[in-house]
Protein backbone atom coordinates (compact mmCIF):
# COMPACT_ATOMS: atom_id res chain seq x y z
CA UNK A 1 0.00 0.00 0.00
CA UNK A 2 2.71 2.34 0.83
CA UNK A 3 4.66 1.53 -2.89
CA UNK A 4 0.65 2.07 -4.29
CA UNK A 5 0.99 5.39 -2.53
CA UNK A 6 4.61 6.47 -3.15
CA UNK A 7 3.80 5.57 -6.94
CA UNK A 8 1.15 8.11 -7.25
CA UNK A 9 3.10 10.38 -5.14
CA UNK A 10 6.06 9.96 -7.37
CA UNK A 11 3.57 10.95 -10.90
CA UNK A 12 2.50 13.62 -9.47
CA UNK A 13 5.51 15.39 -8.73
CA UNK A 14 7.11 14.37 -12.01
CA UNK A 15 4.17 15.93 -13.67
CA UNK A 16 3.36 19.26 -11.43
CA UNK A 17 7.61 19.75 -11.60
CA UNK A 18 8.08 18.99 -15.36
CA UNK A 19 5.00 20.64 -16.51
CA UNK A 20 6.25 24.10 -14.64
CA UNK A 21 9.78 23.60 -15.42
CA UNK A 22 8.49 23.34 -19.39
CA UNK A 23 6.46 26.40 -18.97
CA UNK A 24 9.95 28.02 -17.63
CA UNK A 25 11.74 26.90 -20.36
CA UNK A 26 9.46 28.84 -22.74
CA UNK A 27 9.87 31.85 -20.65
CA UNK A 28 13.97 31.46 -20.88
CA UNK A 29 13.59 30.90 -24.53
CA UNK A 30 11.33 33.63 -24.92
CA UNK A 31 14.02 35.72 -22.88
CA UNK A 32 16.82 34.87 -25.36
CA UNK A 33 15.11 36.23 -27.83
CA UNK A 34 14.03 39.66 -25.87
CA UNK A 35 10.33 38.42 -25.62
CA UNK A 36 8.88 38.51 -22.16
CA UNK A 37 6.80 34.80 -23.03
CA UNK A 38 4.24 33.40 -22.02
CA UNK A 39 3.13 32.95 -18.29
CA UNK A 40 4.88 30.16 -16.69
CA UNK A 41 2.01 28.40 -16.18
CA UNK A 42 1.10 28.45 -19.88
CA UNK A 43 2.15 24.10 -20.50
CA UNK A 44 -1.02 23.63 -18.06
CA UNK A 45 -3.01 25.98 -19.50
CA UNK A 46 -1.98 24.32 -23.17
CA UNK A 47 -2.58 20.51 -21.58
CA UNK A 48 -5.96 21.15 -19.74
CA UNK A 49 -7.05 22.96 -23.19
CA UNK A 50 -6.04 20.12 -25.35
CA UNK A 51 -8.11 17.58 -22.92
CA UNK A 52 -10.95 20.03 -23.57
CA UNK A 53 -10.63 19.68 -27.60
CA UNK A 54 -12.98 17.51 -29.46
CA UNK A 55 -10.73 14.74 -31.03
CA UNK A 56 -10.71 12.46 -34.02
CA UNK A 57 -9.53 8.81 -34.55
CA UNK A 58 -8.16 6.99 -37.56
CA UNK A 59 -8.45 3.53 -36.05
CA UNK A 60 -8.20 0.94 -33.02
CA UNK A 61 -4.40 1.55 -33.61
CA UNK A 62 -4.43 4.97 -33.04
CA UNK A 63 -5.90 5.10 -30.24
CA UNK A 64 -3.97 2.35 -28.47
CA UNK A 65 -0.67 3.66 -29.42
CA UNK A 66 -1.17 6.86 -27.17
CA UNK A 67 -2.43 4.60 -24.54
CA UNK A 68 0.34 2.68 -24.78
CA UNK A 69 2.83 5.38 -24.74
CA UNK A 70 1.77 7.09 -22.06
CA UNK A 71 1.18 3.71 -19.39
CA UNK A 72 4.69 2.22 -20.95
CA UNK A 73 6.02 5.90 -19.86
CA UNK A 74 4.66 6.00 -16.63
CA UNK A 75 5.45 2.46 -15.65
CA UNK A 76 9.14 3.40 -16.42
CA UNK A 77 8.26 6.63 -14.62
CA UNK A 78 7.98 5.32 -10.98
CA UNK A 79 11.07 3.07 -11.42
CA UNK A 80 13.06 5.96 -11.83
CA UNK A 81 14.36 7.13 -7.73
CA UNK A 82 14.11 10.94 -7.37
CA UNK A 83 17.13 11.21 -5.01
CA UNK A 84 16.40 9.41 -2.11
CA UNK A 85 12.93 9.11 -2.51
CA UNK A 86 13.03 5.56 -4.33
CA UNK A 87 9.49 3.26 -4.89
CA UNK A 88 10.56 0.13 -5.86
CA UNK A 89 13.61 -0.40 -3.68
CA UNK A 90 15.64 -2.71 -4.47
CA UNK A 91 14.04 -3.01 -8.00
CA UNK A 92 15.39 0.37 -9.90
CA UNK A 93 17.91 -0.89 -12.34
CA UNK A 94 19.35 0.44 -14.95
CA UNK A 95 18.54 -2.16 -17.38
CA UNK A 96 14.83 -2.34 -16.14
CA UNK A 97 14.32 1.82 -17.01
CA UNK A 98 16.62 1.16 -20.60
CA UNK A 99 13.94 -1.83 -21.50
CA UNK A 100 10.87 0.06 -20.36
CA UNK A 101 11.70 3.14 -22.20
CA UNK A 102 11.58 1.35 -25.10
CA UNK A 103 7.51 0.78 -24.56
CA UNK A 104 6.70 4.61 -25.01
CA UNK A 105 8.48 5.42 -28.06
CA UNK A 106 7.51 2.18 -29.81
CA UNK A 107 4.18 2.48 -28.84
CA UNK A 108 4.60 6.20 -30.21
CA UNK A 109 5.73 5.07 -33.66
CA UNK A 110 2.64 2.32 -33.87
CA UNK A 111 0.15 5.39 -33.49
CA UNK A 112 1.66 7.82 -36.06
CA UNK A 113 1.74 5.08 -38.59
CA UNK A 114 -2.04 3.95 -37.86
CA UNK A 115 -2.86 7.81 -38.47
CA UNK A 116 -1.24 6.84 -42.18
CA UNK A 117 -0.06 10.51 -42.73
CA UNK A 118 3.25 9.69 -44.67
CA UNK A 119 4.43 13.03 -42.42
CA UNK A 120 4.36 11.15 -39.64
CA UNK A 121 6.03 7.97 -41.04
CA UNK A 122 9.10 9.92 -41.46
CA UNK A 123 8.80 11.69 -38.52
CA UNK A 124 9.04 7.96 -36.98
CA UNK A 125 11.58 6.90 -39.45
CA UNK A 126 13.54 9.84 -37.92
CA UNK A 127 12.69 9.39 -34.09
CA UNK A 128 14.03 5.57 -33.96
CA UNK A 129 17.46 6.47 -36.55
CA UNK A 130 17.77 9.03 -34.11
CA UNK A 131 17.46 7.02 -31.20
CA UNK A 132 19.76 4.84 -32.67
CA UNK A 133 22.50 7.42 -32.37
CA UNK A 134 22.56 8.58 -28.75
CA UNK A 135 21.51 4.84 -26.96
CA UNK A 136 25.19 3.65 -28.34
CA UNK A 137 27.58 6.27 -26.10
CA UNK A 138 25.10 7.06 -23.46
CA UNK A 139 25.17 3.02 -22.68
CA UNK A 140 28.36 2.80 -23.03
CA UNK A 141 29.35 5.23 -20.79
CA UNK A 142 26.58 3.62 -18.68
CA UNK A 143 28.07 -0.08 -18.99
CA UNK A 144 31.35 1.37 -17.92
CA UNK A 145 29.76 3.29 -14.47
CA UNK A 146 27.99 -0.23 -13.83
CA UNK A 147 31.48 -1.63 -14.18
CA UNK A 148 33.23 -0.20 -11.66
CA UNK A 149 30.68 0.48 -9.14
CA UNK A 150 29.41 -2.97 -9.49
CA UNK A 151 25.75 -2.60 -9.33
CA UNK A 152 23.24 -1.72 -11.57
CA UNK A 153 20.61 0.06 -9.05
CA UNK A 154 20.38 3.80 -9.95
CA UNK A 155 19.69 4.75 -6.41
CA UNK A 156 23.24 2.48 -5.28
CA UNK A 157 24.90 4.74 -7.63
CA UNK A 158 23.63 7.85 -6.53
CA UNK A 159 24.21 7.05 -3.06
CA UNK A 160 28.11 5.76 -3.61
CA UNK A 161 28.99 9.29 -5.18
CA UNK A 162 27.54 10.80 -1.81
CA UNK A 163 30.46 10.04 0.66
CA UNK A 164 32.80 12.99 -0.62
CA UNK A 165 30.38 16.23 -0.72
CA UNK A 166 30.87 17.64 -4.19
CA UNK A 167 33.44 16.38 -5.45
CA UNK A 168 32.10 12.82 -4.96
CA UNK A 169 29.65 13.60 -8.18
CA UNK A 170 30.66 11.39 -11.61
CA UNK A 171 30.47 15.23 -12.75
CA UNK A 172 34.18 15.68 -11.63
CA UNK A 173 34.92 12.21 -11.37
CA UNK A 174 34.60 11.68 -15.06
CA UNK A 175 33.76 14.48 -17.05
CA UNK A 176 34.34 12.82 -20.50
CA UNK A 177 31.84 10.50 -19.67
CA UNK A 178 29.39 13.50 -18.40
CA UNK A 179 29.88 15.78 -21.73
CA UNK A 180 28.92 12.24 -23.39
CA UNK A 181 25.59 12.01 -21.44
CA UNK A 182 24.54 15.43 -21.53
CA UNK A 183 25.10 15.14 -25.61
CA UNK A 184 22.93 12.30 -25.39
CA UNK A 185 20.42 13.76 -23.18
CA UNK A 186 20.21 16.66 -25.50
CA UNK A 187 19.10 14.22 -28.25
CA UNK A 188 16.79 12.22 -25.41
CA UNK A 189 15.08 15.27 -24.98
CA UNK A 190 14.83 16.67 -28.47
CA UNK A 191 16.20 19.98 -28.27
CA UNK A 192 17.37 22.04 -30.59
CA UNK A 193 20.48 20.41 -32.59
CA UNK A 194 18.53 17.39 -31.92
CA UNK A 195 14.75 18.61 -32.68
CA UNK A 196 15.04 16.46 -36.17
CA UNK A 197 12.16 13.99 -35.03
CA UNK A 198 9.56 17.04 -34.80
CA UNK A 199 10.68 19.43 -37.24
CA UNK A 200 7.55 21.89 -37.07
CA UNK A 201 8.89 24.03 -40.35
CA UNK A 202 10.22 20.66 -42.46
CA UNK A 203 7.77 17.98 -42.09
CA UNK A 204 4.49 19.74 -39.67
CA UNK A 205 5.79 18.29 -36.31
CA UNK A 206 5.92 14.82 -37.52
CA UNK A 207 4.80 12.35 -35.50
CA UNK A 208 2.44 15.04 -34.07
CA UNK A 209 0.64 15.45 -37.47
CA UNK A 210 -2.30 13.90 -37.31
CA UNK A 211 -3.39 14.12 -33.22
CA UNK A 212 -5.10 16.74 -32.23
CA UNK A 213 -7.35 17.65 -29.22
CA UNK A 214 -7.42 14.72 -26.50
CA UNK A 215 -4.88 12.18 -28.39
CA UNK A 216 -2.59 15.59 -28.24
CA UNK A 217 -3.33 16.08 -25.05
CA UNK A 218 -2.03 12.88 -23.38
CA UNK A 219 0.92 12.54 -26.06
CA UNK A 220 1.89 15.98 -24.70
CA UNK A 221 2.14 14.29 -20.58
CA UNK A 222 3.75 11.24 -21.82
CA UNK A 223 6.73 13.79 -23.29
CA UNK A 224 6.96 15.86 -20.36
CA UNK A 225 7.08 12.42 -18.33
CA UNK A 226 9.69 11.17 -20.57
CA UNK A 227 11.46 14.18 -19.76
CA UNK A 228 11.88 13.62 -16.19
CA UNK A 229 12.67 10.09 -16.91
CA UNK A 230 15.84 11.27 -18.71
CA UNK A 231 16.64 14.02 -16.91
CA UNK A 232 16.25 12.66 -13.62
CA UNK A 233 18.66 9.40 -14.97
CA UNK A 234 21.13 12.08 -15.61
CA UNK A 235 20.85 13.73 -12.21
CA UNK A 236 21.09 10.52 -10.44
CA UNK A 237 24.35 8.81 -12.20
CA UNK A 238 26.60 11.97 -12.54
CA UNK A 239 25.13 14.29 -10.06
CA UNK A 240 25.05 12.03 -7.07
CA UNK A 241 20.84 12.20 -6.48
CA UNK A 242 20.84 13.81 -3.03
CA UNK A 243 17.63 14.42 -1.38
CA UNK A 244 14.54 15.19 -3.00
CA UNK A 245 14.73 19.27 -2.88
CA UNK A 246 18.53 18.54 -4.12
CA UNK A 247 17.65 16.62 -6.82
CA UNK A 248 15.13 19.02 -7.65
CA UNK A 249 17.45 22.08 -8.21
CA UNK A 250 20.01 19.70 -9.60
CA UNK A 251 17.06 18.82 -12.45
CA UNK A 252 15.95 22.28 -12.56
CA UNK A 253 20.00 23.27 -13.56
CA UNK A 254 20.32 20.27 -16.06
CA UNK A 255 17.47 21.20 -18.02
CA UNK A 256 16.97 24.89 -18.26
CA UNK A 257 21.01 24.75 -19.54
CA UNK A 258 19.83 22.14 -21.74
CA UNK A 259 17.40 25.02 -23.06
CA UNK A 260 19.54 27.05 -23.24
CA UNK A 261 21.69 25.29 -25.60
CA UNK A 262 19.32 24.46 -27.65
CA UNK A 263 17.84 27.98 -27.82
CA UNK A 264 21.08 29.00 -29.67
CA UNK A 265 21.39 25.90 -32.20
CA UNK A 266 20.09 25.26 -35.75
CA UNK A 267 19.08 21.72 -36.50
CA UNK A 268 21.01 18.79 -37.79
CA UNK A 269 19.49 16.77 -40.57
CA UNK A 270 19.55 13.21 -39.01
CA UNK A 271 21.80 11.85 -41.37
CA UNK A 272 24.01 13.97 -39.42
CA UNK A 273 22.76 13.35 -36.70
CA UNK A 274 23.78 9.68 -36.80
CA UNK A 275 27.02 10.57 -38.31
CA UNK A 276 28.02 13.04 -34.89
CA UNK A 277 26.73 10.60 -32.33
CA UNK A 278 28.54 7.75 -34.16
CA UNK A 279 31.78 9.63 -34.28
CA UNK A 280 32.45 11.81 -31.57
CA UNK A 281 30.33 10.86 -28.16
CA UNK A 282 30.84 7.60 -29.46
CA UNK A 283 34.84 7.79 -29.51
CA UNK A 284 34.87 9.87 -26.36
CA UNK A 285 32.83 7.02 -24.46
CA UNK A 286 35.13 4.39 -25.56
CA UNK A 287 37.98 6.62 -24.36
CA UNK A 288 36.27 7.10 -21.43
CA UNK A 289 35.37 3.24 -20.44
CA UNK A 290 38.84 2.58 -21.41
CA UNK A 291 40.21 4.97 -18.42
CA UNK A 292 37.35 3.14 -16.49
CA UNK A 293 38.85 -0.17 -17.00
CA UNK A 294 42.68 -0.19 -17.53
CA UNK A 295 43.24 2.32 -15.18
CA UNK A 296 40.92 2.66 -12.84
CA UNK A 297 41.00 6.41 -12.95
CA UNK A 298 37.72 8.26 -12.99
CA UNK A 299 35.55 6.58 -10.43
CA UNK A 300 38.46 5.83 -8.14
CA UNK A 301 40.26 8.75 -8.32
CA UNK A 302 39.94 10.66 -5.42
CA UNK A 303 39.75 7.88 -3.21
CA UNK B 1 -17.00 36.55 -56.78
CA UNK B 2 -17.96 33.53 -59.22
CA UNK B 3 -21.44 34.12 -59.30
CA UNK B 4 -23.85 34.75 -61.70
CA UNK B 5 -26.60 37.82 -61.20
CA UNK B 6 -29.56 35.95 -61.51
CA UNK B 7 -28.65 33.16 -59.13
CA UNK B 8 -28.37 35.19 -56.08
CA UNK B 9 -27.30 33.66 -53.02
CA UNK B 10 -29.82 32.21 -51.08
CA UNK B 11 -29.52 34.91 -47.48
CA UNK B 12 -30.98 33.76 -44.26
CA UNK B 13 -29.53 35.45 -41.49
CA UNK B 14 -27.54 32.94 -39.65
CA UNK B 15 -26.54 35.21 -37.15
CA UNK B 16 -30.10 36.13 -35.85
CA UNK B 17 -30.91 32.29 -35.29
CA UNK B 18 -30.34 31.10 -31.79
CA UNK B 19 -27.12 28.97 -31.48
CA UNK B 20 -25.91 29.81 -27.88
CA UNK B 21 -23.56 28.47 -25.83
CA UNK B 22 -25.24 25.92 -23.52
CA UNK B 23 -22.87 27.34 -20.69
CA UNK B 24 -22.41 24.18 -18.40
CA UNK B 25 -20.22 24.19 -16.11
CA UNK B 26 -18.02 22.25 -18.24
CA UNK B 27 -18.51 24.98 -20.70
CA UNK B 28 -17.73 27.74 -19.20
CA UNK B 29 -14.58 25.76 -17.78
CA UNK B 30 -12.98 25.26 -20.71
CA UNK B 31 -13.51 28.29 -22.38
CA UNK B 32 -11.40 29.62 -19.64
CA UNK B 33 -8.79 27.23 -20.84
CA UNK B 34 -9.30 28.20 -24.56
CA UNK B 35 -8.88 31.87 -24.08
CA UNK B 36 -5.34 31.69 -22.31
CA UNK B 37 -4.32 29.03 -25.01
CA UNK B 38 -4.81 29.95 -28.71
CA UNK B 39 -3.13 28.13 -31.62
CA UNK B 40 -3.13 28.86 -35.10
CA UNK B 41 -2.28 28.10 -38.24
CA UNK B 42 0.38 28.77 -40.44
CA UNK B 43 -1.89 29.04 -43.58
CA UNK B 44 -1.47 32.64 -44.67
CA UNK B 45 -3.20 33.73 -48.15
CA UNK B 46 -3.29 37.29 -48.33
CA UNK B 47 -0.89 40.62 -48.03
CA UNK B 48 -2.35 40.72 -44.44
CA UNK B 49 0.34 38.01 -43.55
CA UNK B 50 3.12 40.32 -43.68
CA UNK B 51 1.89 41.75 -40.52
CA UNK B 52 2.02 38.64 -38.90
CA UNK B 53 6.01 38.42 -38.28
CA UNK B 54 6.48 41.54 -36.59
CA UNK B 55 3.58 40.24 -34.35
CA UNK B 56 5.20 37.22 -33.25
CA UNK B 57 8.60 38.40 -32.50
CA UNK B 58 10.27 40.51 -29.75
CA UNK B 59 8.61 43.81 -30.47
CA UNK B 60 4.91 42.94 -30.04
CA UNK B 61 5.22 39.10 -28.72
CA UNK B 62 1.93 37.46 -29.49
CA UNK B 63 3.30 34.44 -27.33
CA UNK B 64 2.16 36.79 -24.42
CA UNK B 65 -1.00 35.55 -25.01
CA UNK B 66 -0.16 32.11 -24.98
CA UNK B 67 -0.79 32.37 -28.78
CA UNK B 68 1.83 30.50 -30.79
CA UNK B 69 1.90 29.19 -34.64
CA UNK B 70 1.00 25.46 -35.27
CA UNK B 71 1.98 23.60 -38.32
CA UNK B 72 -0.92 21.43 -38.90
CA UNK B 73 -4.43 22.22 -38.96
CA UNK B 74 -4.94 19.27 -36.59
CA UNK B 75 -3.81 20.67 -34.17
CA UNK B 76 -4.44 24.44 -34.49
CA UNK B 77 -7.39 26.61 -32.99
CA UNK B 78 -7.92 29.94 -34.85
CA UNK B 79 -7.62 29.83 -38.53
CA UNK B 80 -6.10 33.35 -40.02
CA UNK B 81 -7.83 34.57 -43.69
CA UNK B 82 -5.54 37.30 -43.99
CA UNK B 83 -6.74 39.27 -47.00
CA UNK B 84 -8.18 37.88 -50.35
CA UNK B 85 -9.36 34.67 -51.14
CA UNK B 86 -8.89 33.33 -54.65
CA UNK B 87 -11.41 30.62 -55.52
CA UNK B 88 -9.24 28.27 -56.03
CA UNK B 89 -7.58 29.10 -52.44
CA UNK B 90 -11.10 29.05 -51.06
CA UNK B 91 -11.31 25.29 -51.95
CA UNK B 92 -8.48 24.99 -49.41
CA UNK B 93 -9.17 26.87 -46.82
CA UNK B 94 -12.35 24.89 -46.52
CA UNK B 95 -10.47 21.37 -46.66
CA UNK B 96 -8.49 22.83 -43.94
CA UNK B 97 -10.72 24.31 -41.71
CA UNK B 98 -12.76 20.96 -41.68
CA UNK B 99 -9.71 19.31 -40.53
CA UNK B 100 -9.29 21.69 -37.30
CA UNK B 101 -10.97 20.15 -34.65
CA UNK B 102 -14.63 21.39 -33.08
CA UNK B 103 -13.81 24.82 -30.79
CA UNK B 104 -12.73 26.57 -33.63
CA UNK B 105 -12.20 30.03 -34.45
CA UNK B 106 -11.49 32.05 -37.50
CA UNK B 107 -10.43 35.67 -37.86
CA UNK B 108 -10.88 37.78 -41.02
CA UNK B 109 -8.14 40.09 -42.04
CA UNK B 110 -9.14 43.52 -43.22
CA UNK B 111 -11.80 44.33 -45.94
CA UNK B 112 -11.12 41.92 -48.74
CA UNK B 113 -12.47 39.47 -46.20
CA UNK B 114 -15.24 42.04 -45.39
CA UNK B 115 -16.63 43.24 -48.62
CA UNK B 116 -13.98 41.79 -51.66
CA UNK B 117 -12.40 45.31 -50.97
CA UNK B 118 -10.31 46.43 -54.05
CA UNK B 119 -11.21 43.03 -55.55
CA UNK B 120 -15.22 43.59 -55.38
CA UNK B 121 -15.86 43.11 -58.77
CA UNK B 122 -12.94 40.05 -59.74
CA UNK B 123 -14.66 36.97 -61.40
CA UNK B 124 -11.62 34.95 -59.58
CA UNK B 125 -12.18 36.49 -55.87
CA UNK B 126 -15.26 35.79 -53.47
CA UNK B 127 -15.66 39.04 -51.77
CA UNK B 128 -17.11 38.03 -48.73
CA UNK B 129 -16.06 35.33 -46.61
CA UNK B 130 -18.64 34.70 -43.81
CA UNK B 131 -21.01 33.18 -46.70
CA UNK B 132 -18.54 29.87 -47.14
CA UNK B 133 -16.94 29.40 -43.36
CA UNK B 134 -18.48 31.01 -40.42
CA UNK B 135 -15.86 34.44 -39.03
CA UNK B 136 -16.13 35.17 -35.78
CA UNK B 137 -14.08 38.26 -36.53
CA UNK B 138 -12.84 40.98 -38.69
CA UNK B 139 -9.99 43.17 -37.95
CA UNK B 140 -10.41 46.42 -39.91
CA UNK B 141 -7.49 48.17 -41.68
CA UNK B 142 -5.70 47.28 -45.20
CA UNK B 143 -3.82 45.76 -44.06
CA UNK B 144 -4.35 45.76 -40.21
CA UNK B 145 -0.97 47.16 -38.34
CA UNK B 146 0.23 44.88 -35.99
CA UNK B 147 -1.24 47.00 -32.63
CA UNK B 148 -4.69 46.37 -34.62
CA UNK B 149 -4.18 42.53 -35.19
CA UNK B 150 -3.01 41.95 -31.62
CA UNK B 151 -5.79 44.27 -30.39
CA UNK B 152 -8.12 41.88 -32.46
CA UNK B 153 -6.82 38.73 -30.96
CA UNK B 154 -7.47 40.08 -27.31
CA UNK B 155 -10.54 40.89 -28.69
CA UNK B 156 -11.41 36.82 -29.70
CA UNK B 157 -9.67 36.03 -26.66
CA UNK B 158 -12.13 37.98 -24.67
CA UNK B 159 -15.17 36.60 -26.77
CA UNK B 160 -13.92 32.90 -26.36
CA UNK B 161 -13.46 33.47 -22.62
CA UNK B 162 -17.29 34.92 -22.57
CA UNK B 163 -18.49 32.41 -24.89
CA UNK B 164 -19.71 34.63 -27.84
CA UNK B 165 -17.43 33.03 -30.52
CA UNK B 166 -19.51 30.32 -31.49
CA UNK B 167 -18.71 30.21 -35.42
CA UNK B 168 -18.17 26.56 -34.96
CA UNK B 169 -21.31 25.73 -34.01
CA UNK B 170 -22.92 28.00 -36.42
CA UNK B 171 -21.11 26.27 -38.82
CA UNK B 172 -22.61 22.65 -37.71
CA UNK B 173 -26.24 23.54 -37.26
CA UNK B 174 -26.32 25.42 -40.99
CA UNK B 175 -23.91 23.48 -42.27
CA UNK B 176 -26.74 22.85 -45.51
CA UNK B 177 -26.43 26.72 -46.38
CA UNK B 178 -22.79 27.11 -46.27
CA UNK B 179 -22.28 23.78 -48.22
CA UNK B 180 -24.65 25.04 -50.60
CA UNK B 181 -22.81 28.24 -50.97
CA UNK B 182 -19.23 26.26 -51.34
CA UNK B 183 -20.84 24.64 -53.91
CA UNK B 184 -21.87 27.49 -55.70
CA UNK B 185 -18.96 29.31 -55.88
CA UNK B 186 -16.75 26.54 -56.44
CA UNK B 187 -18.62 23.52 -57.97
CA UNK B 188 -18.66 19.99 -57.28
CA UNK B 189 -15.41 18.30 -57.77
CA UNK B 190 -14.67 14.86 -57.47
CA UNK B 191 -11.80 13.54 -54.81
CA UNK B 192 -10.26 10.98 -55.62
CA UNK B 193 -8.78 9.26 -52.07
CA UNK B 194 -5.62 6.96 -53.01
CA UNK B 195 -5.08 6.45 -49.86
CA UNK B 196 -8.25 4.73 -48.61
CA UNK B 197 -8.84 2.52 -51.88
Amino acid sequence: MTTFFSAIGLVLLAFFWQVTLSGIARKVVARGQKRMGPPFYQQFLDIFKLWSKGSITHGFIYDFGVIMALGGTIATLIFVPAGNFVVFKGLDNFFVITYLLAIGLLGMAMSASGSGNPWASIGVMRGLTQNLGYELPFLIVVLSLIYDYKTGSISGIAEAQQGMGILGWNLFRMPLGTIVAFVSLLGMLGKKPFDTPIAPAEIASGPLVEYSGKHLGLLMLQHEFAQFIEVGLFVNLFLGGGTVIEFLIKYFFVYILATMIGNVMGRFKIDEVVAFYLKVPLLLAFIQALIIIFTGLGVSVWL
Amino acid sequence: MALNENEKINEIDVNELDCRDTKTFWEKFGNIFRSKSLWMLHYCTGCGAIELPPTMTSRFDMERFGMGPMATPRQADVLLITGYLSVKTLRRVIYTYEQMQTPKYVVGFGSCTLNGGIYYDSYAVISRLDYYIPVDLYIAGCMPRPEAVMNGFRTLLDMINKGEAKGWKRYLKYNDWYKRNQIRALGEVYVKDEFHE
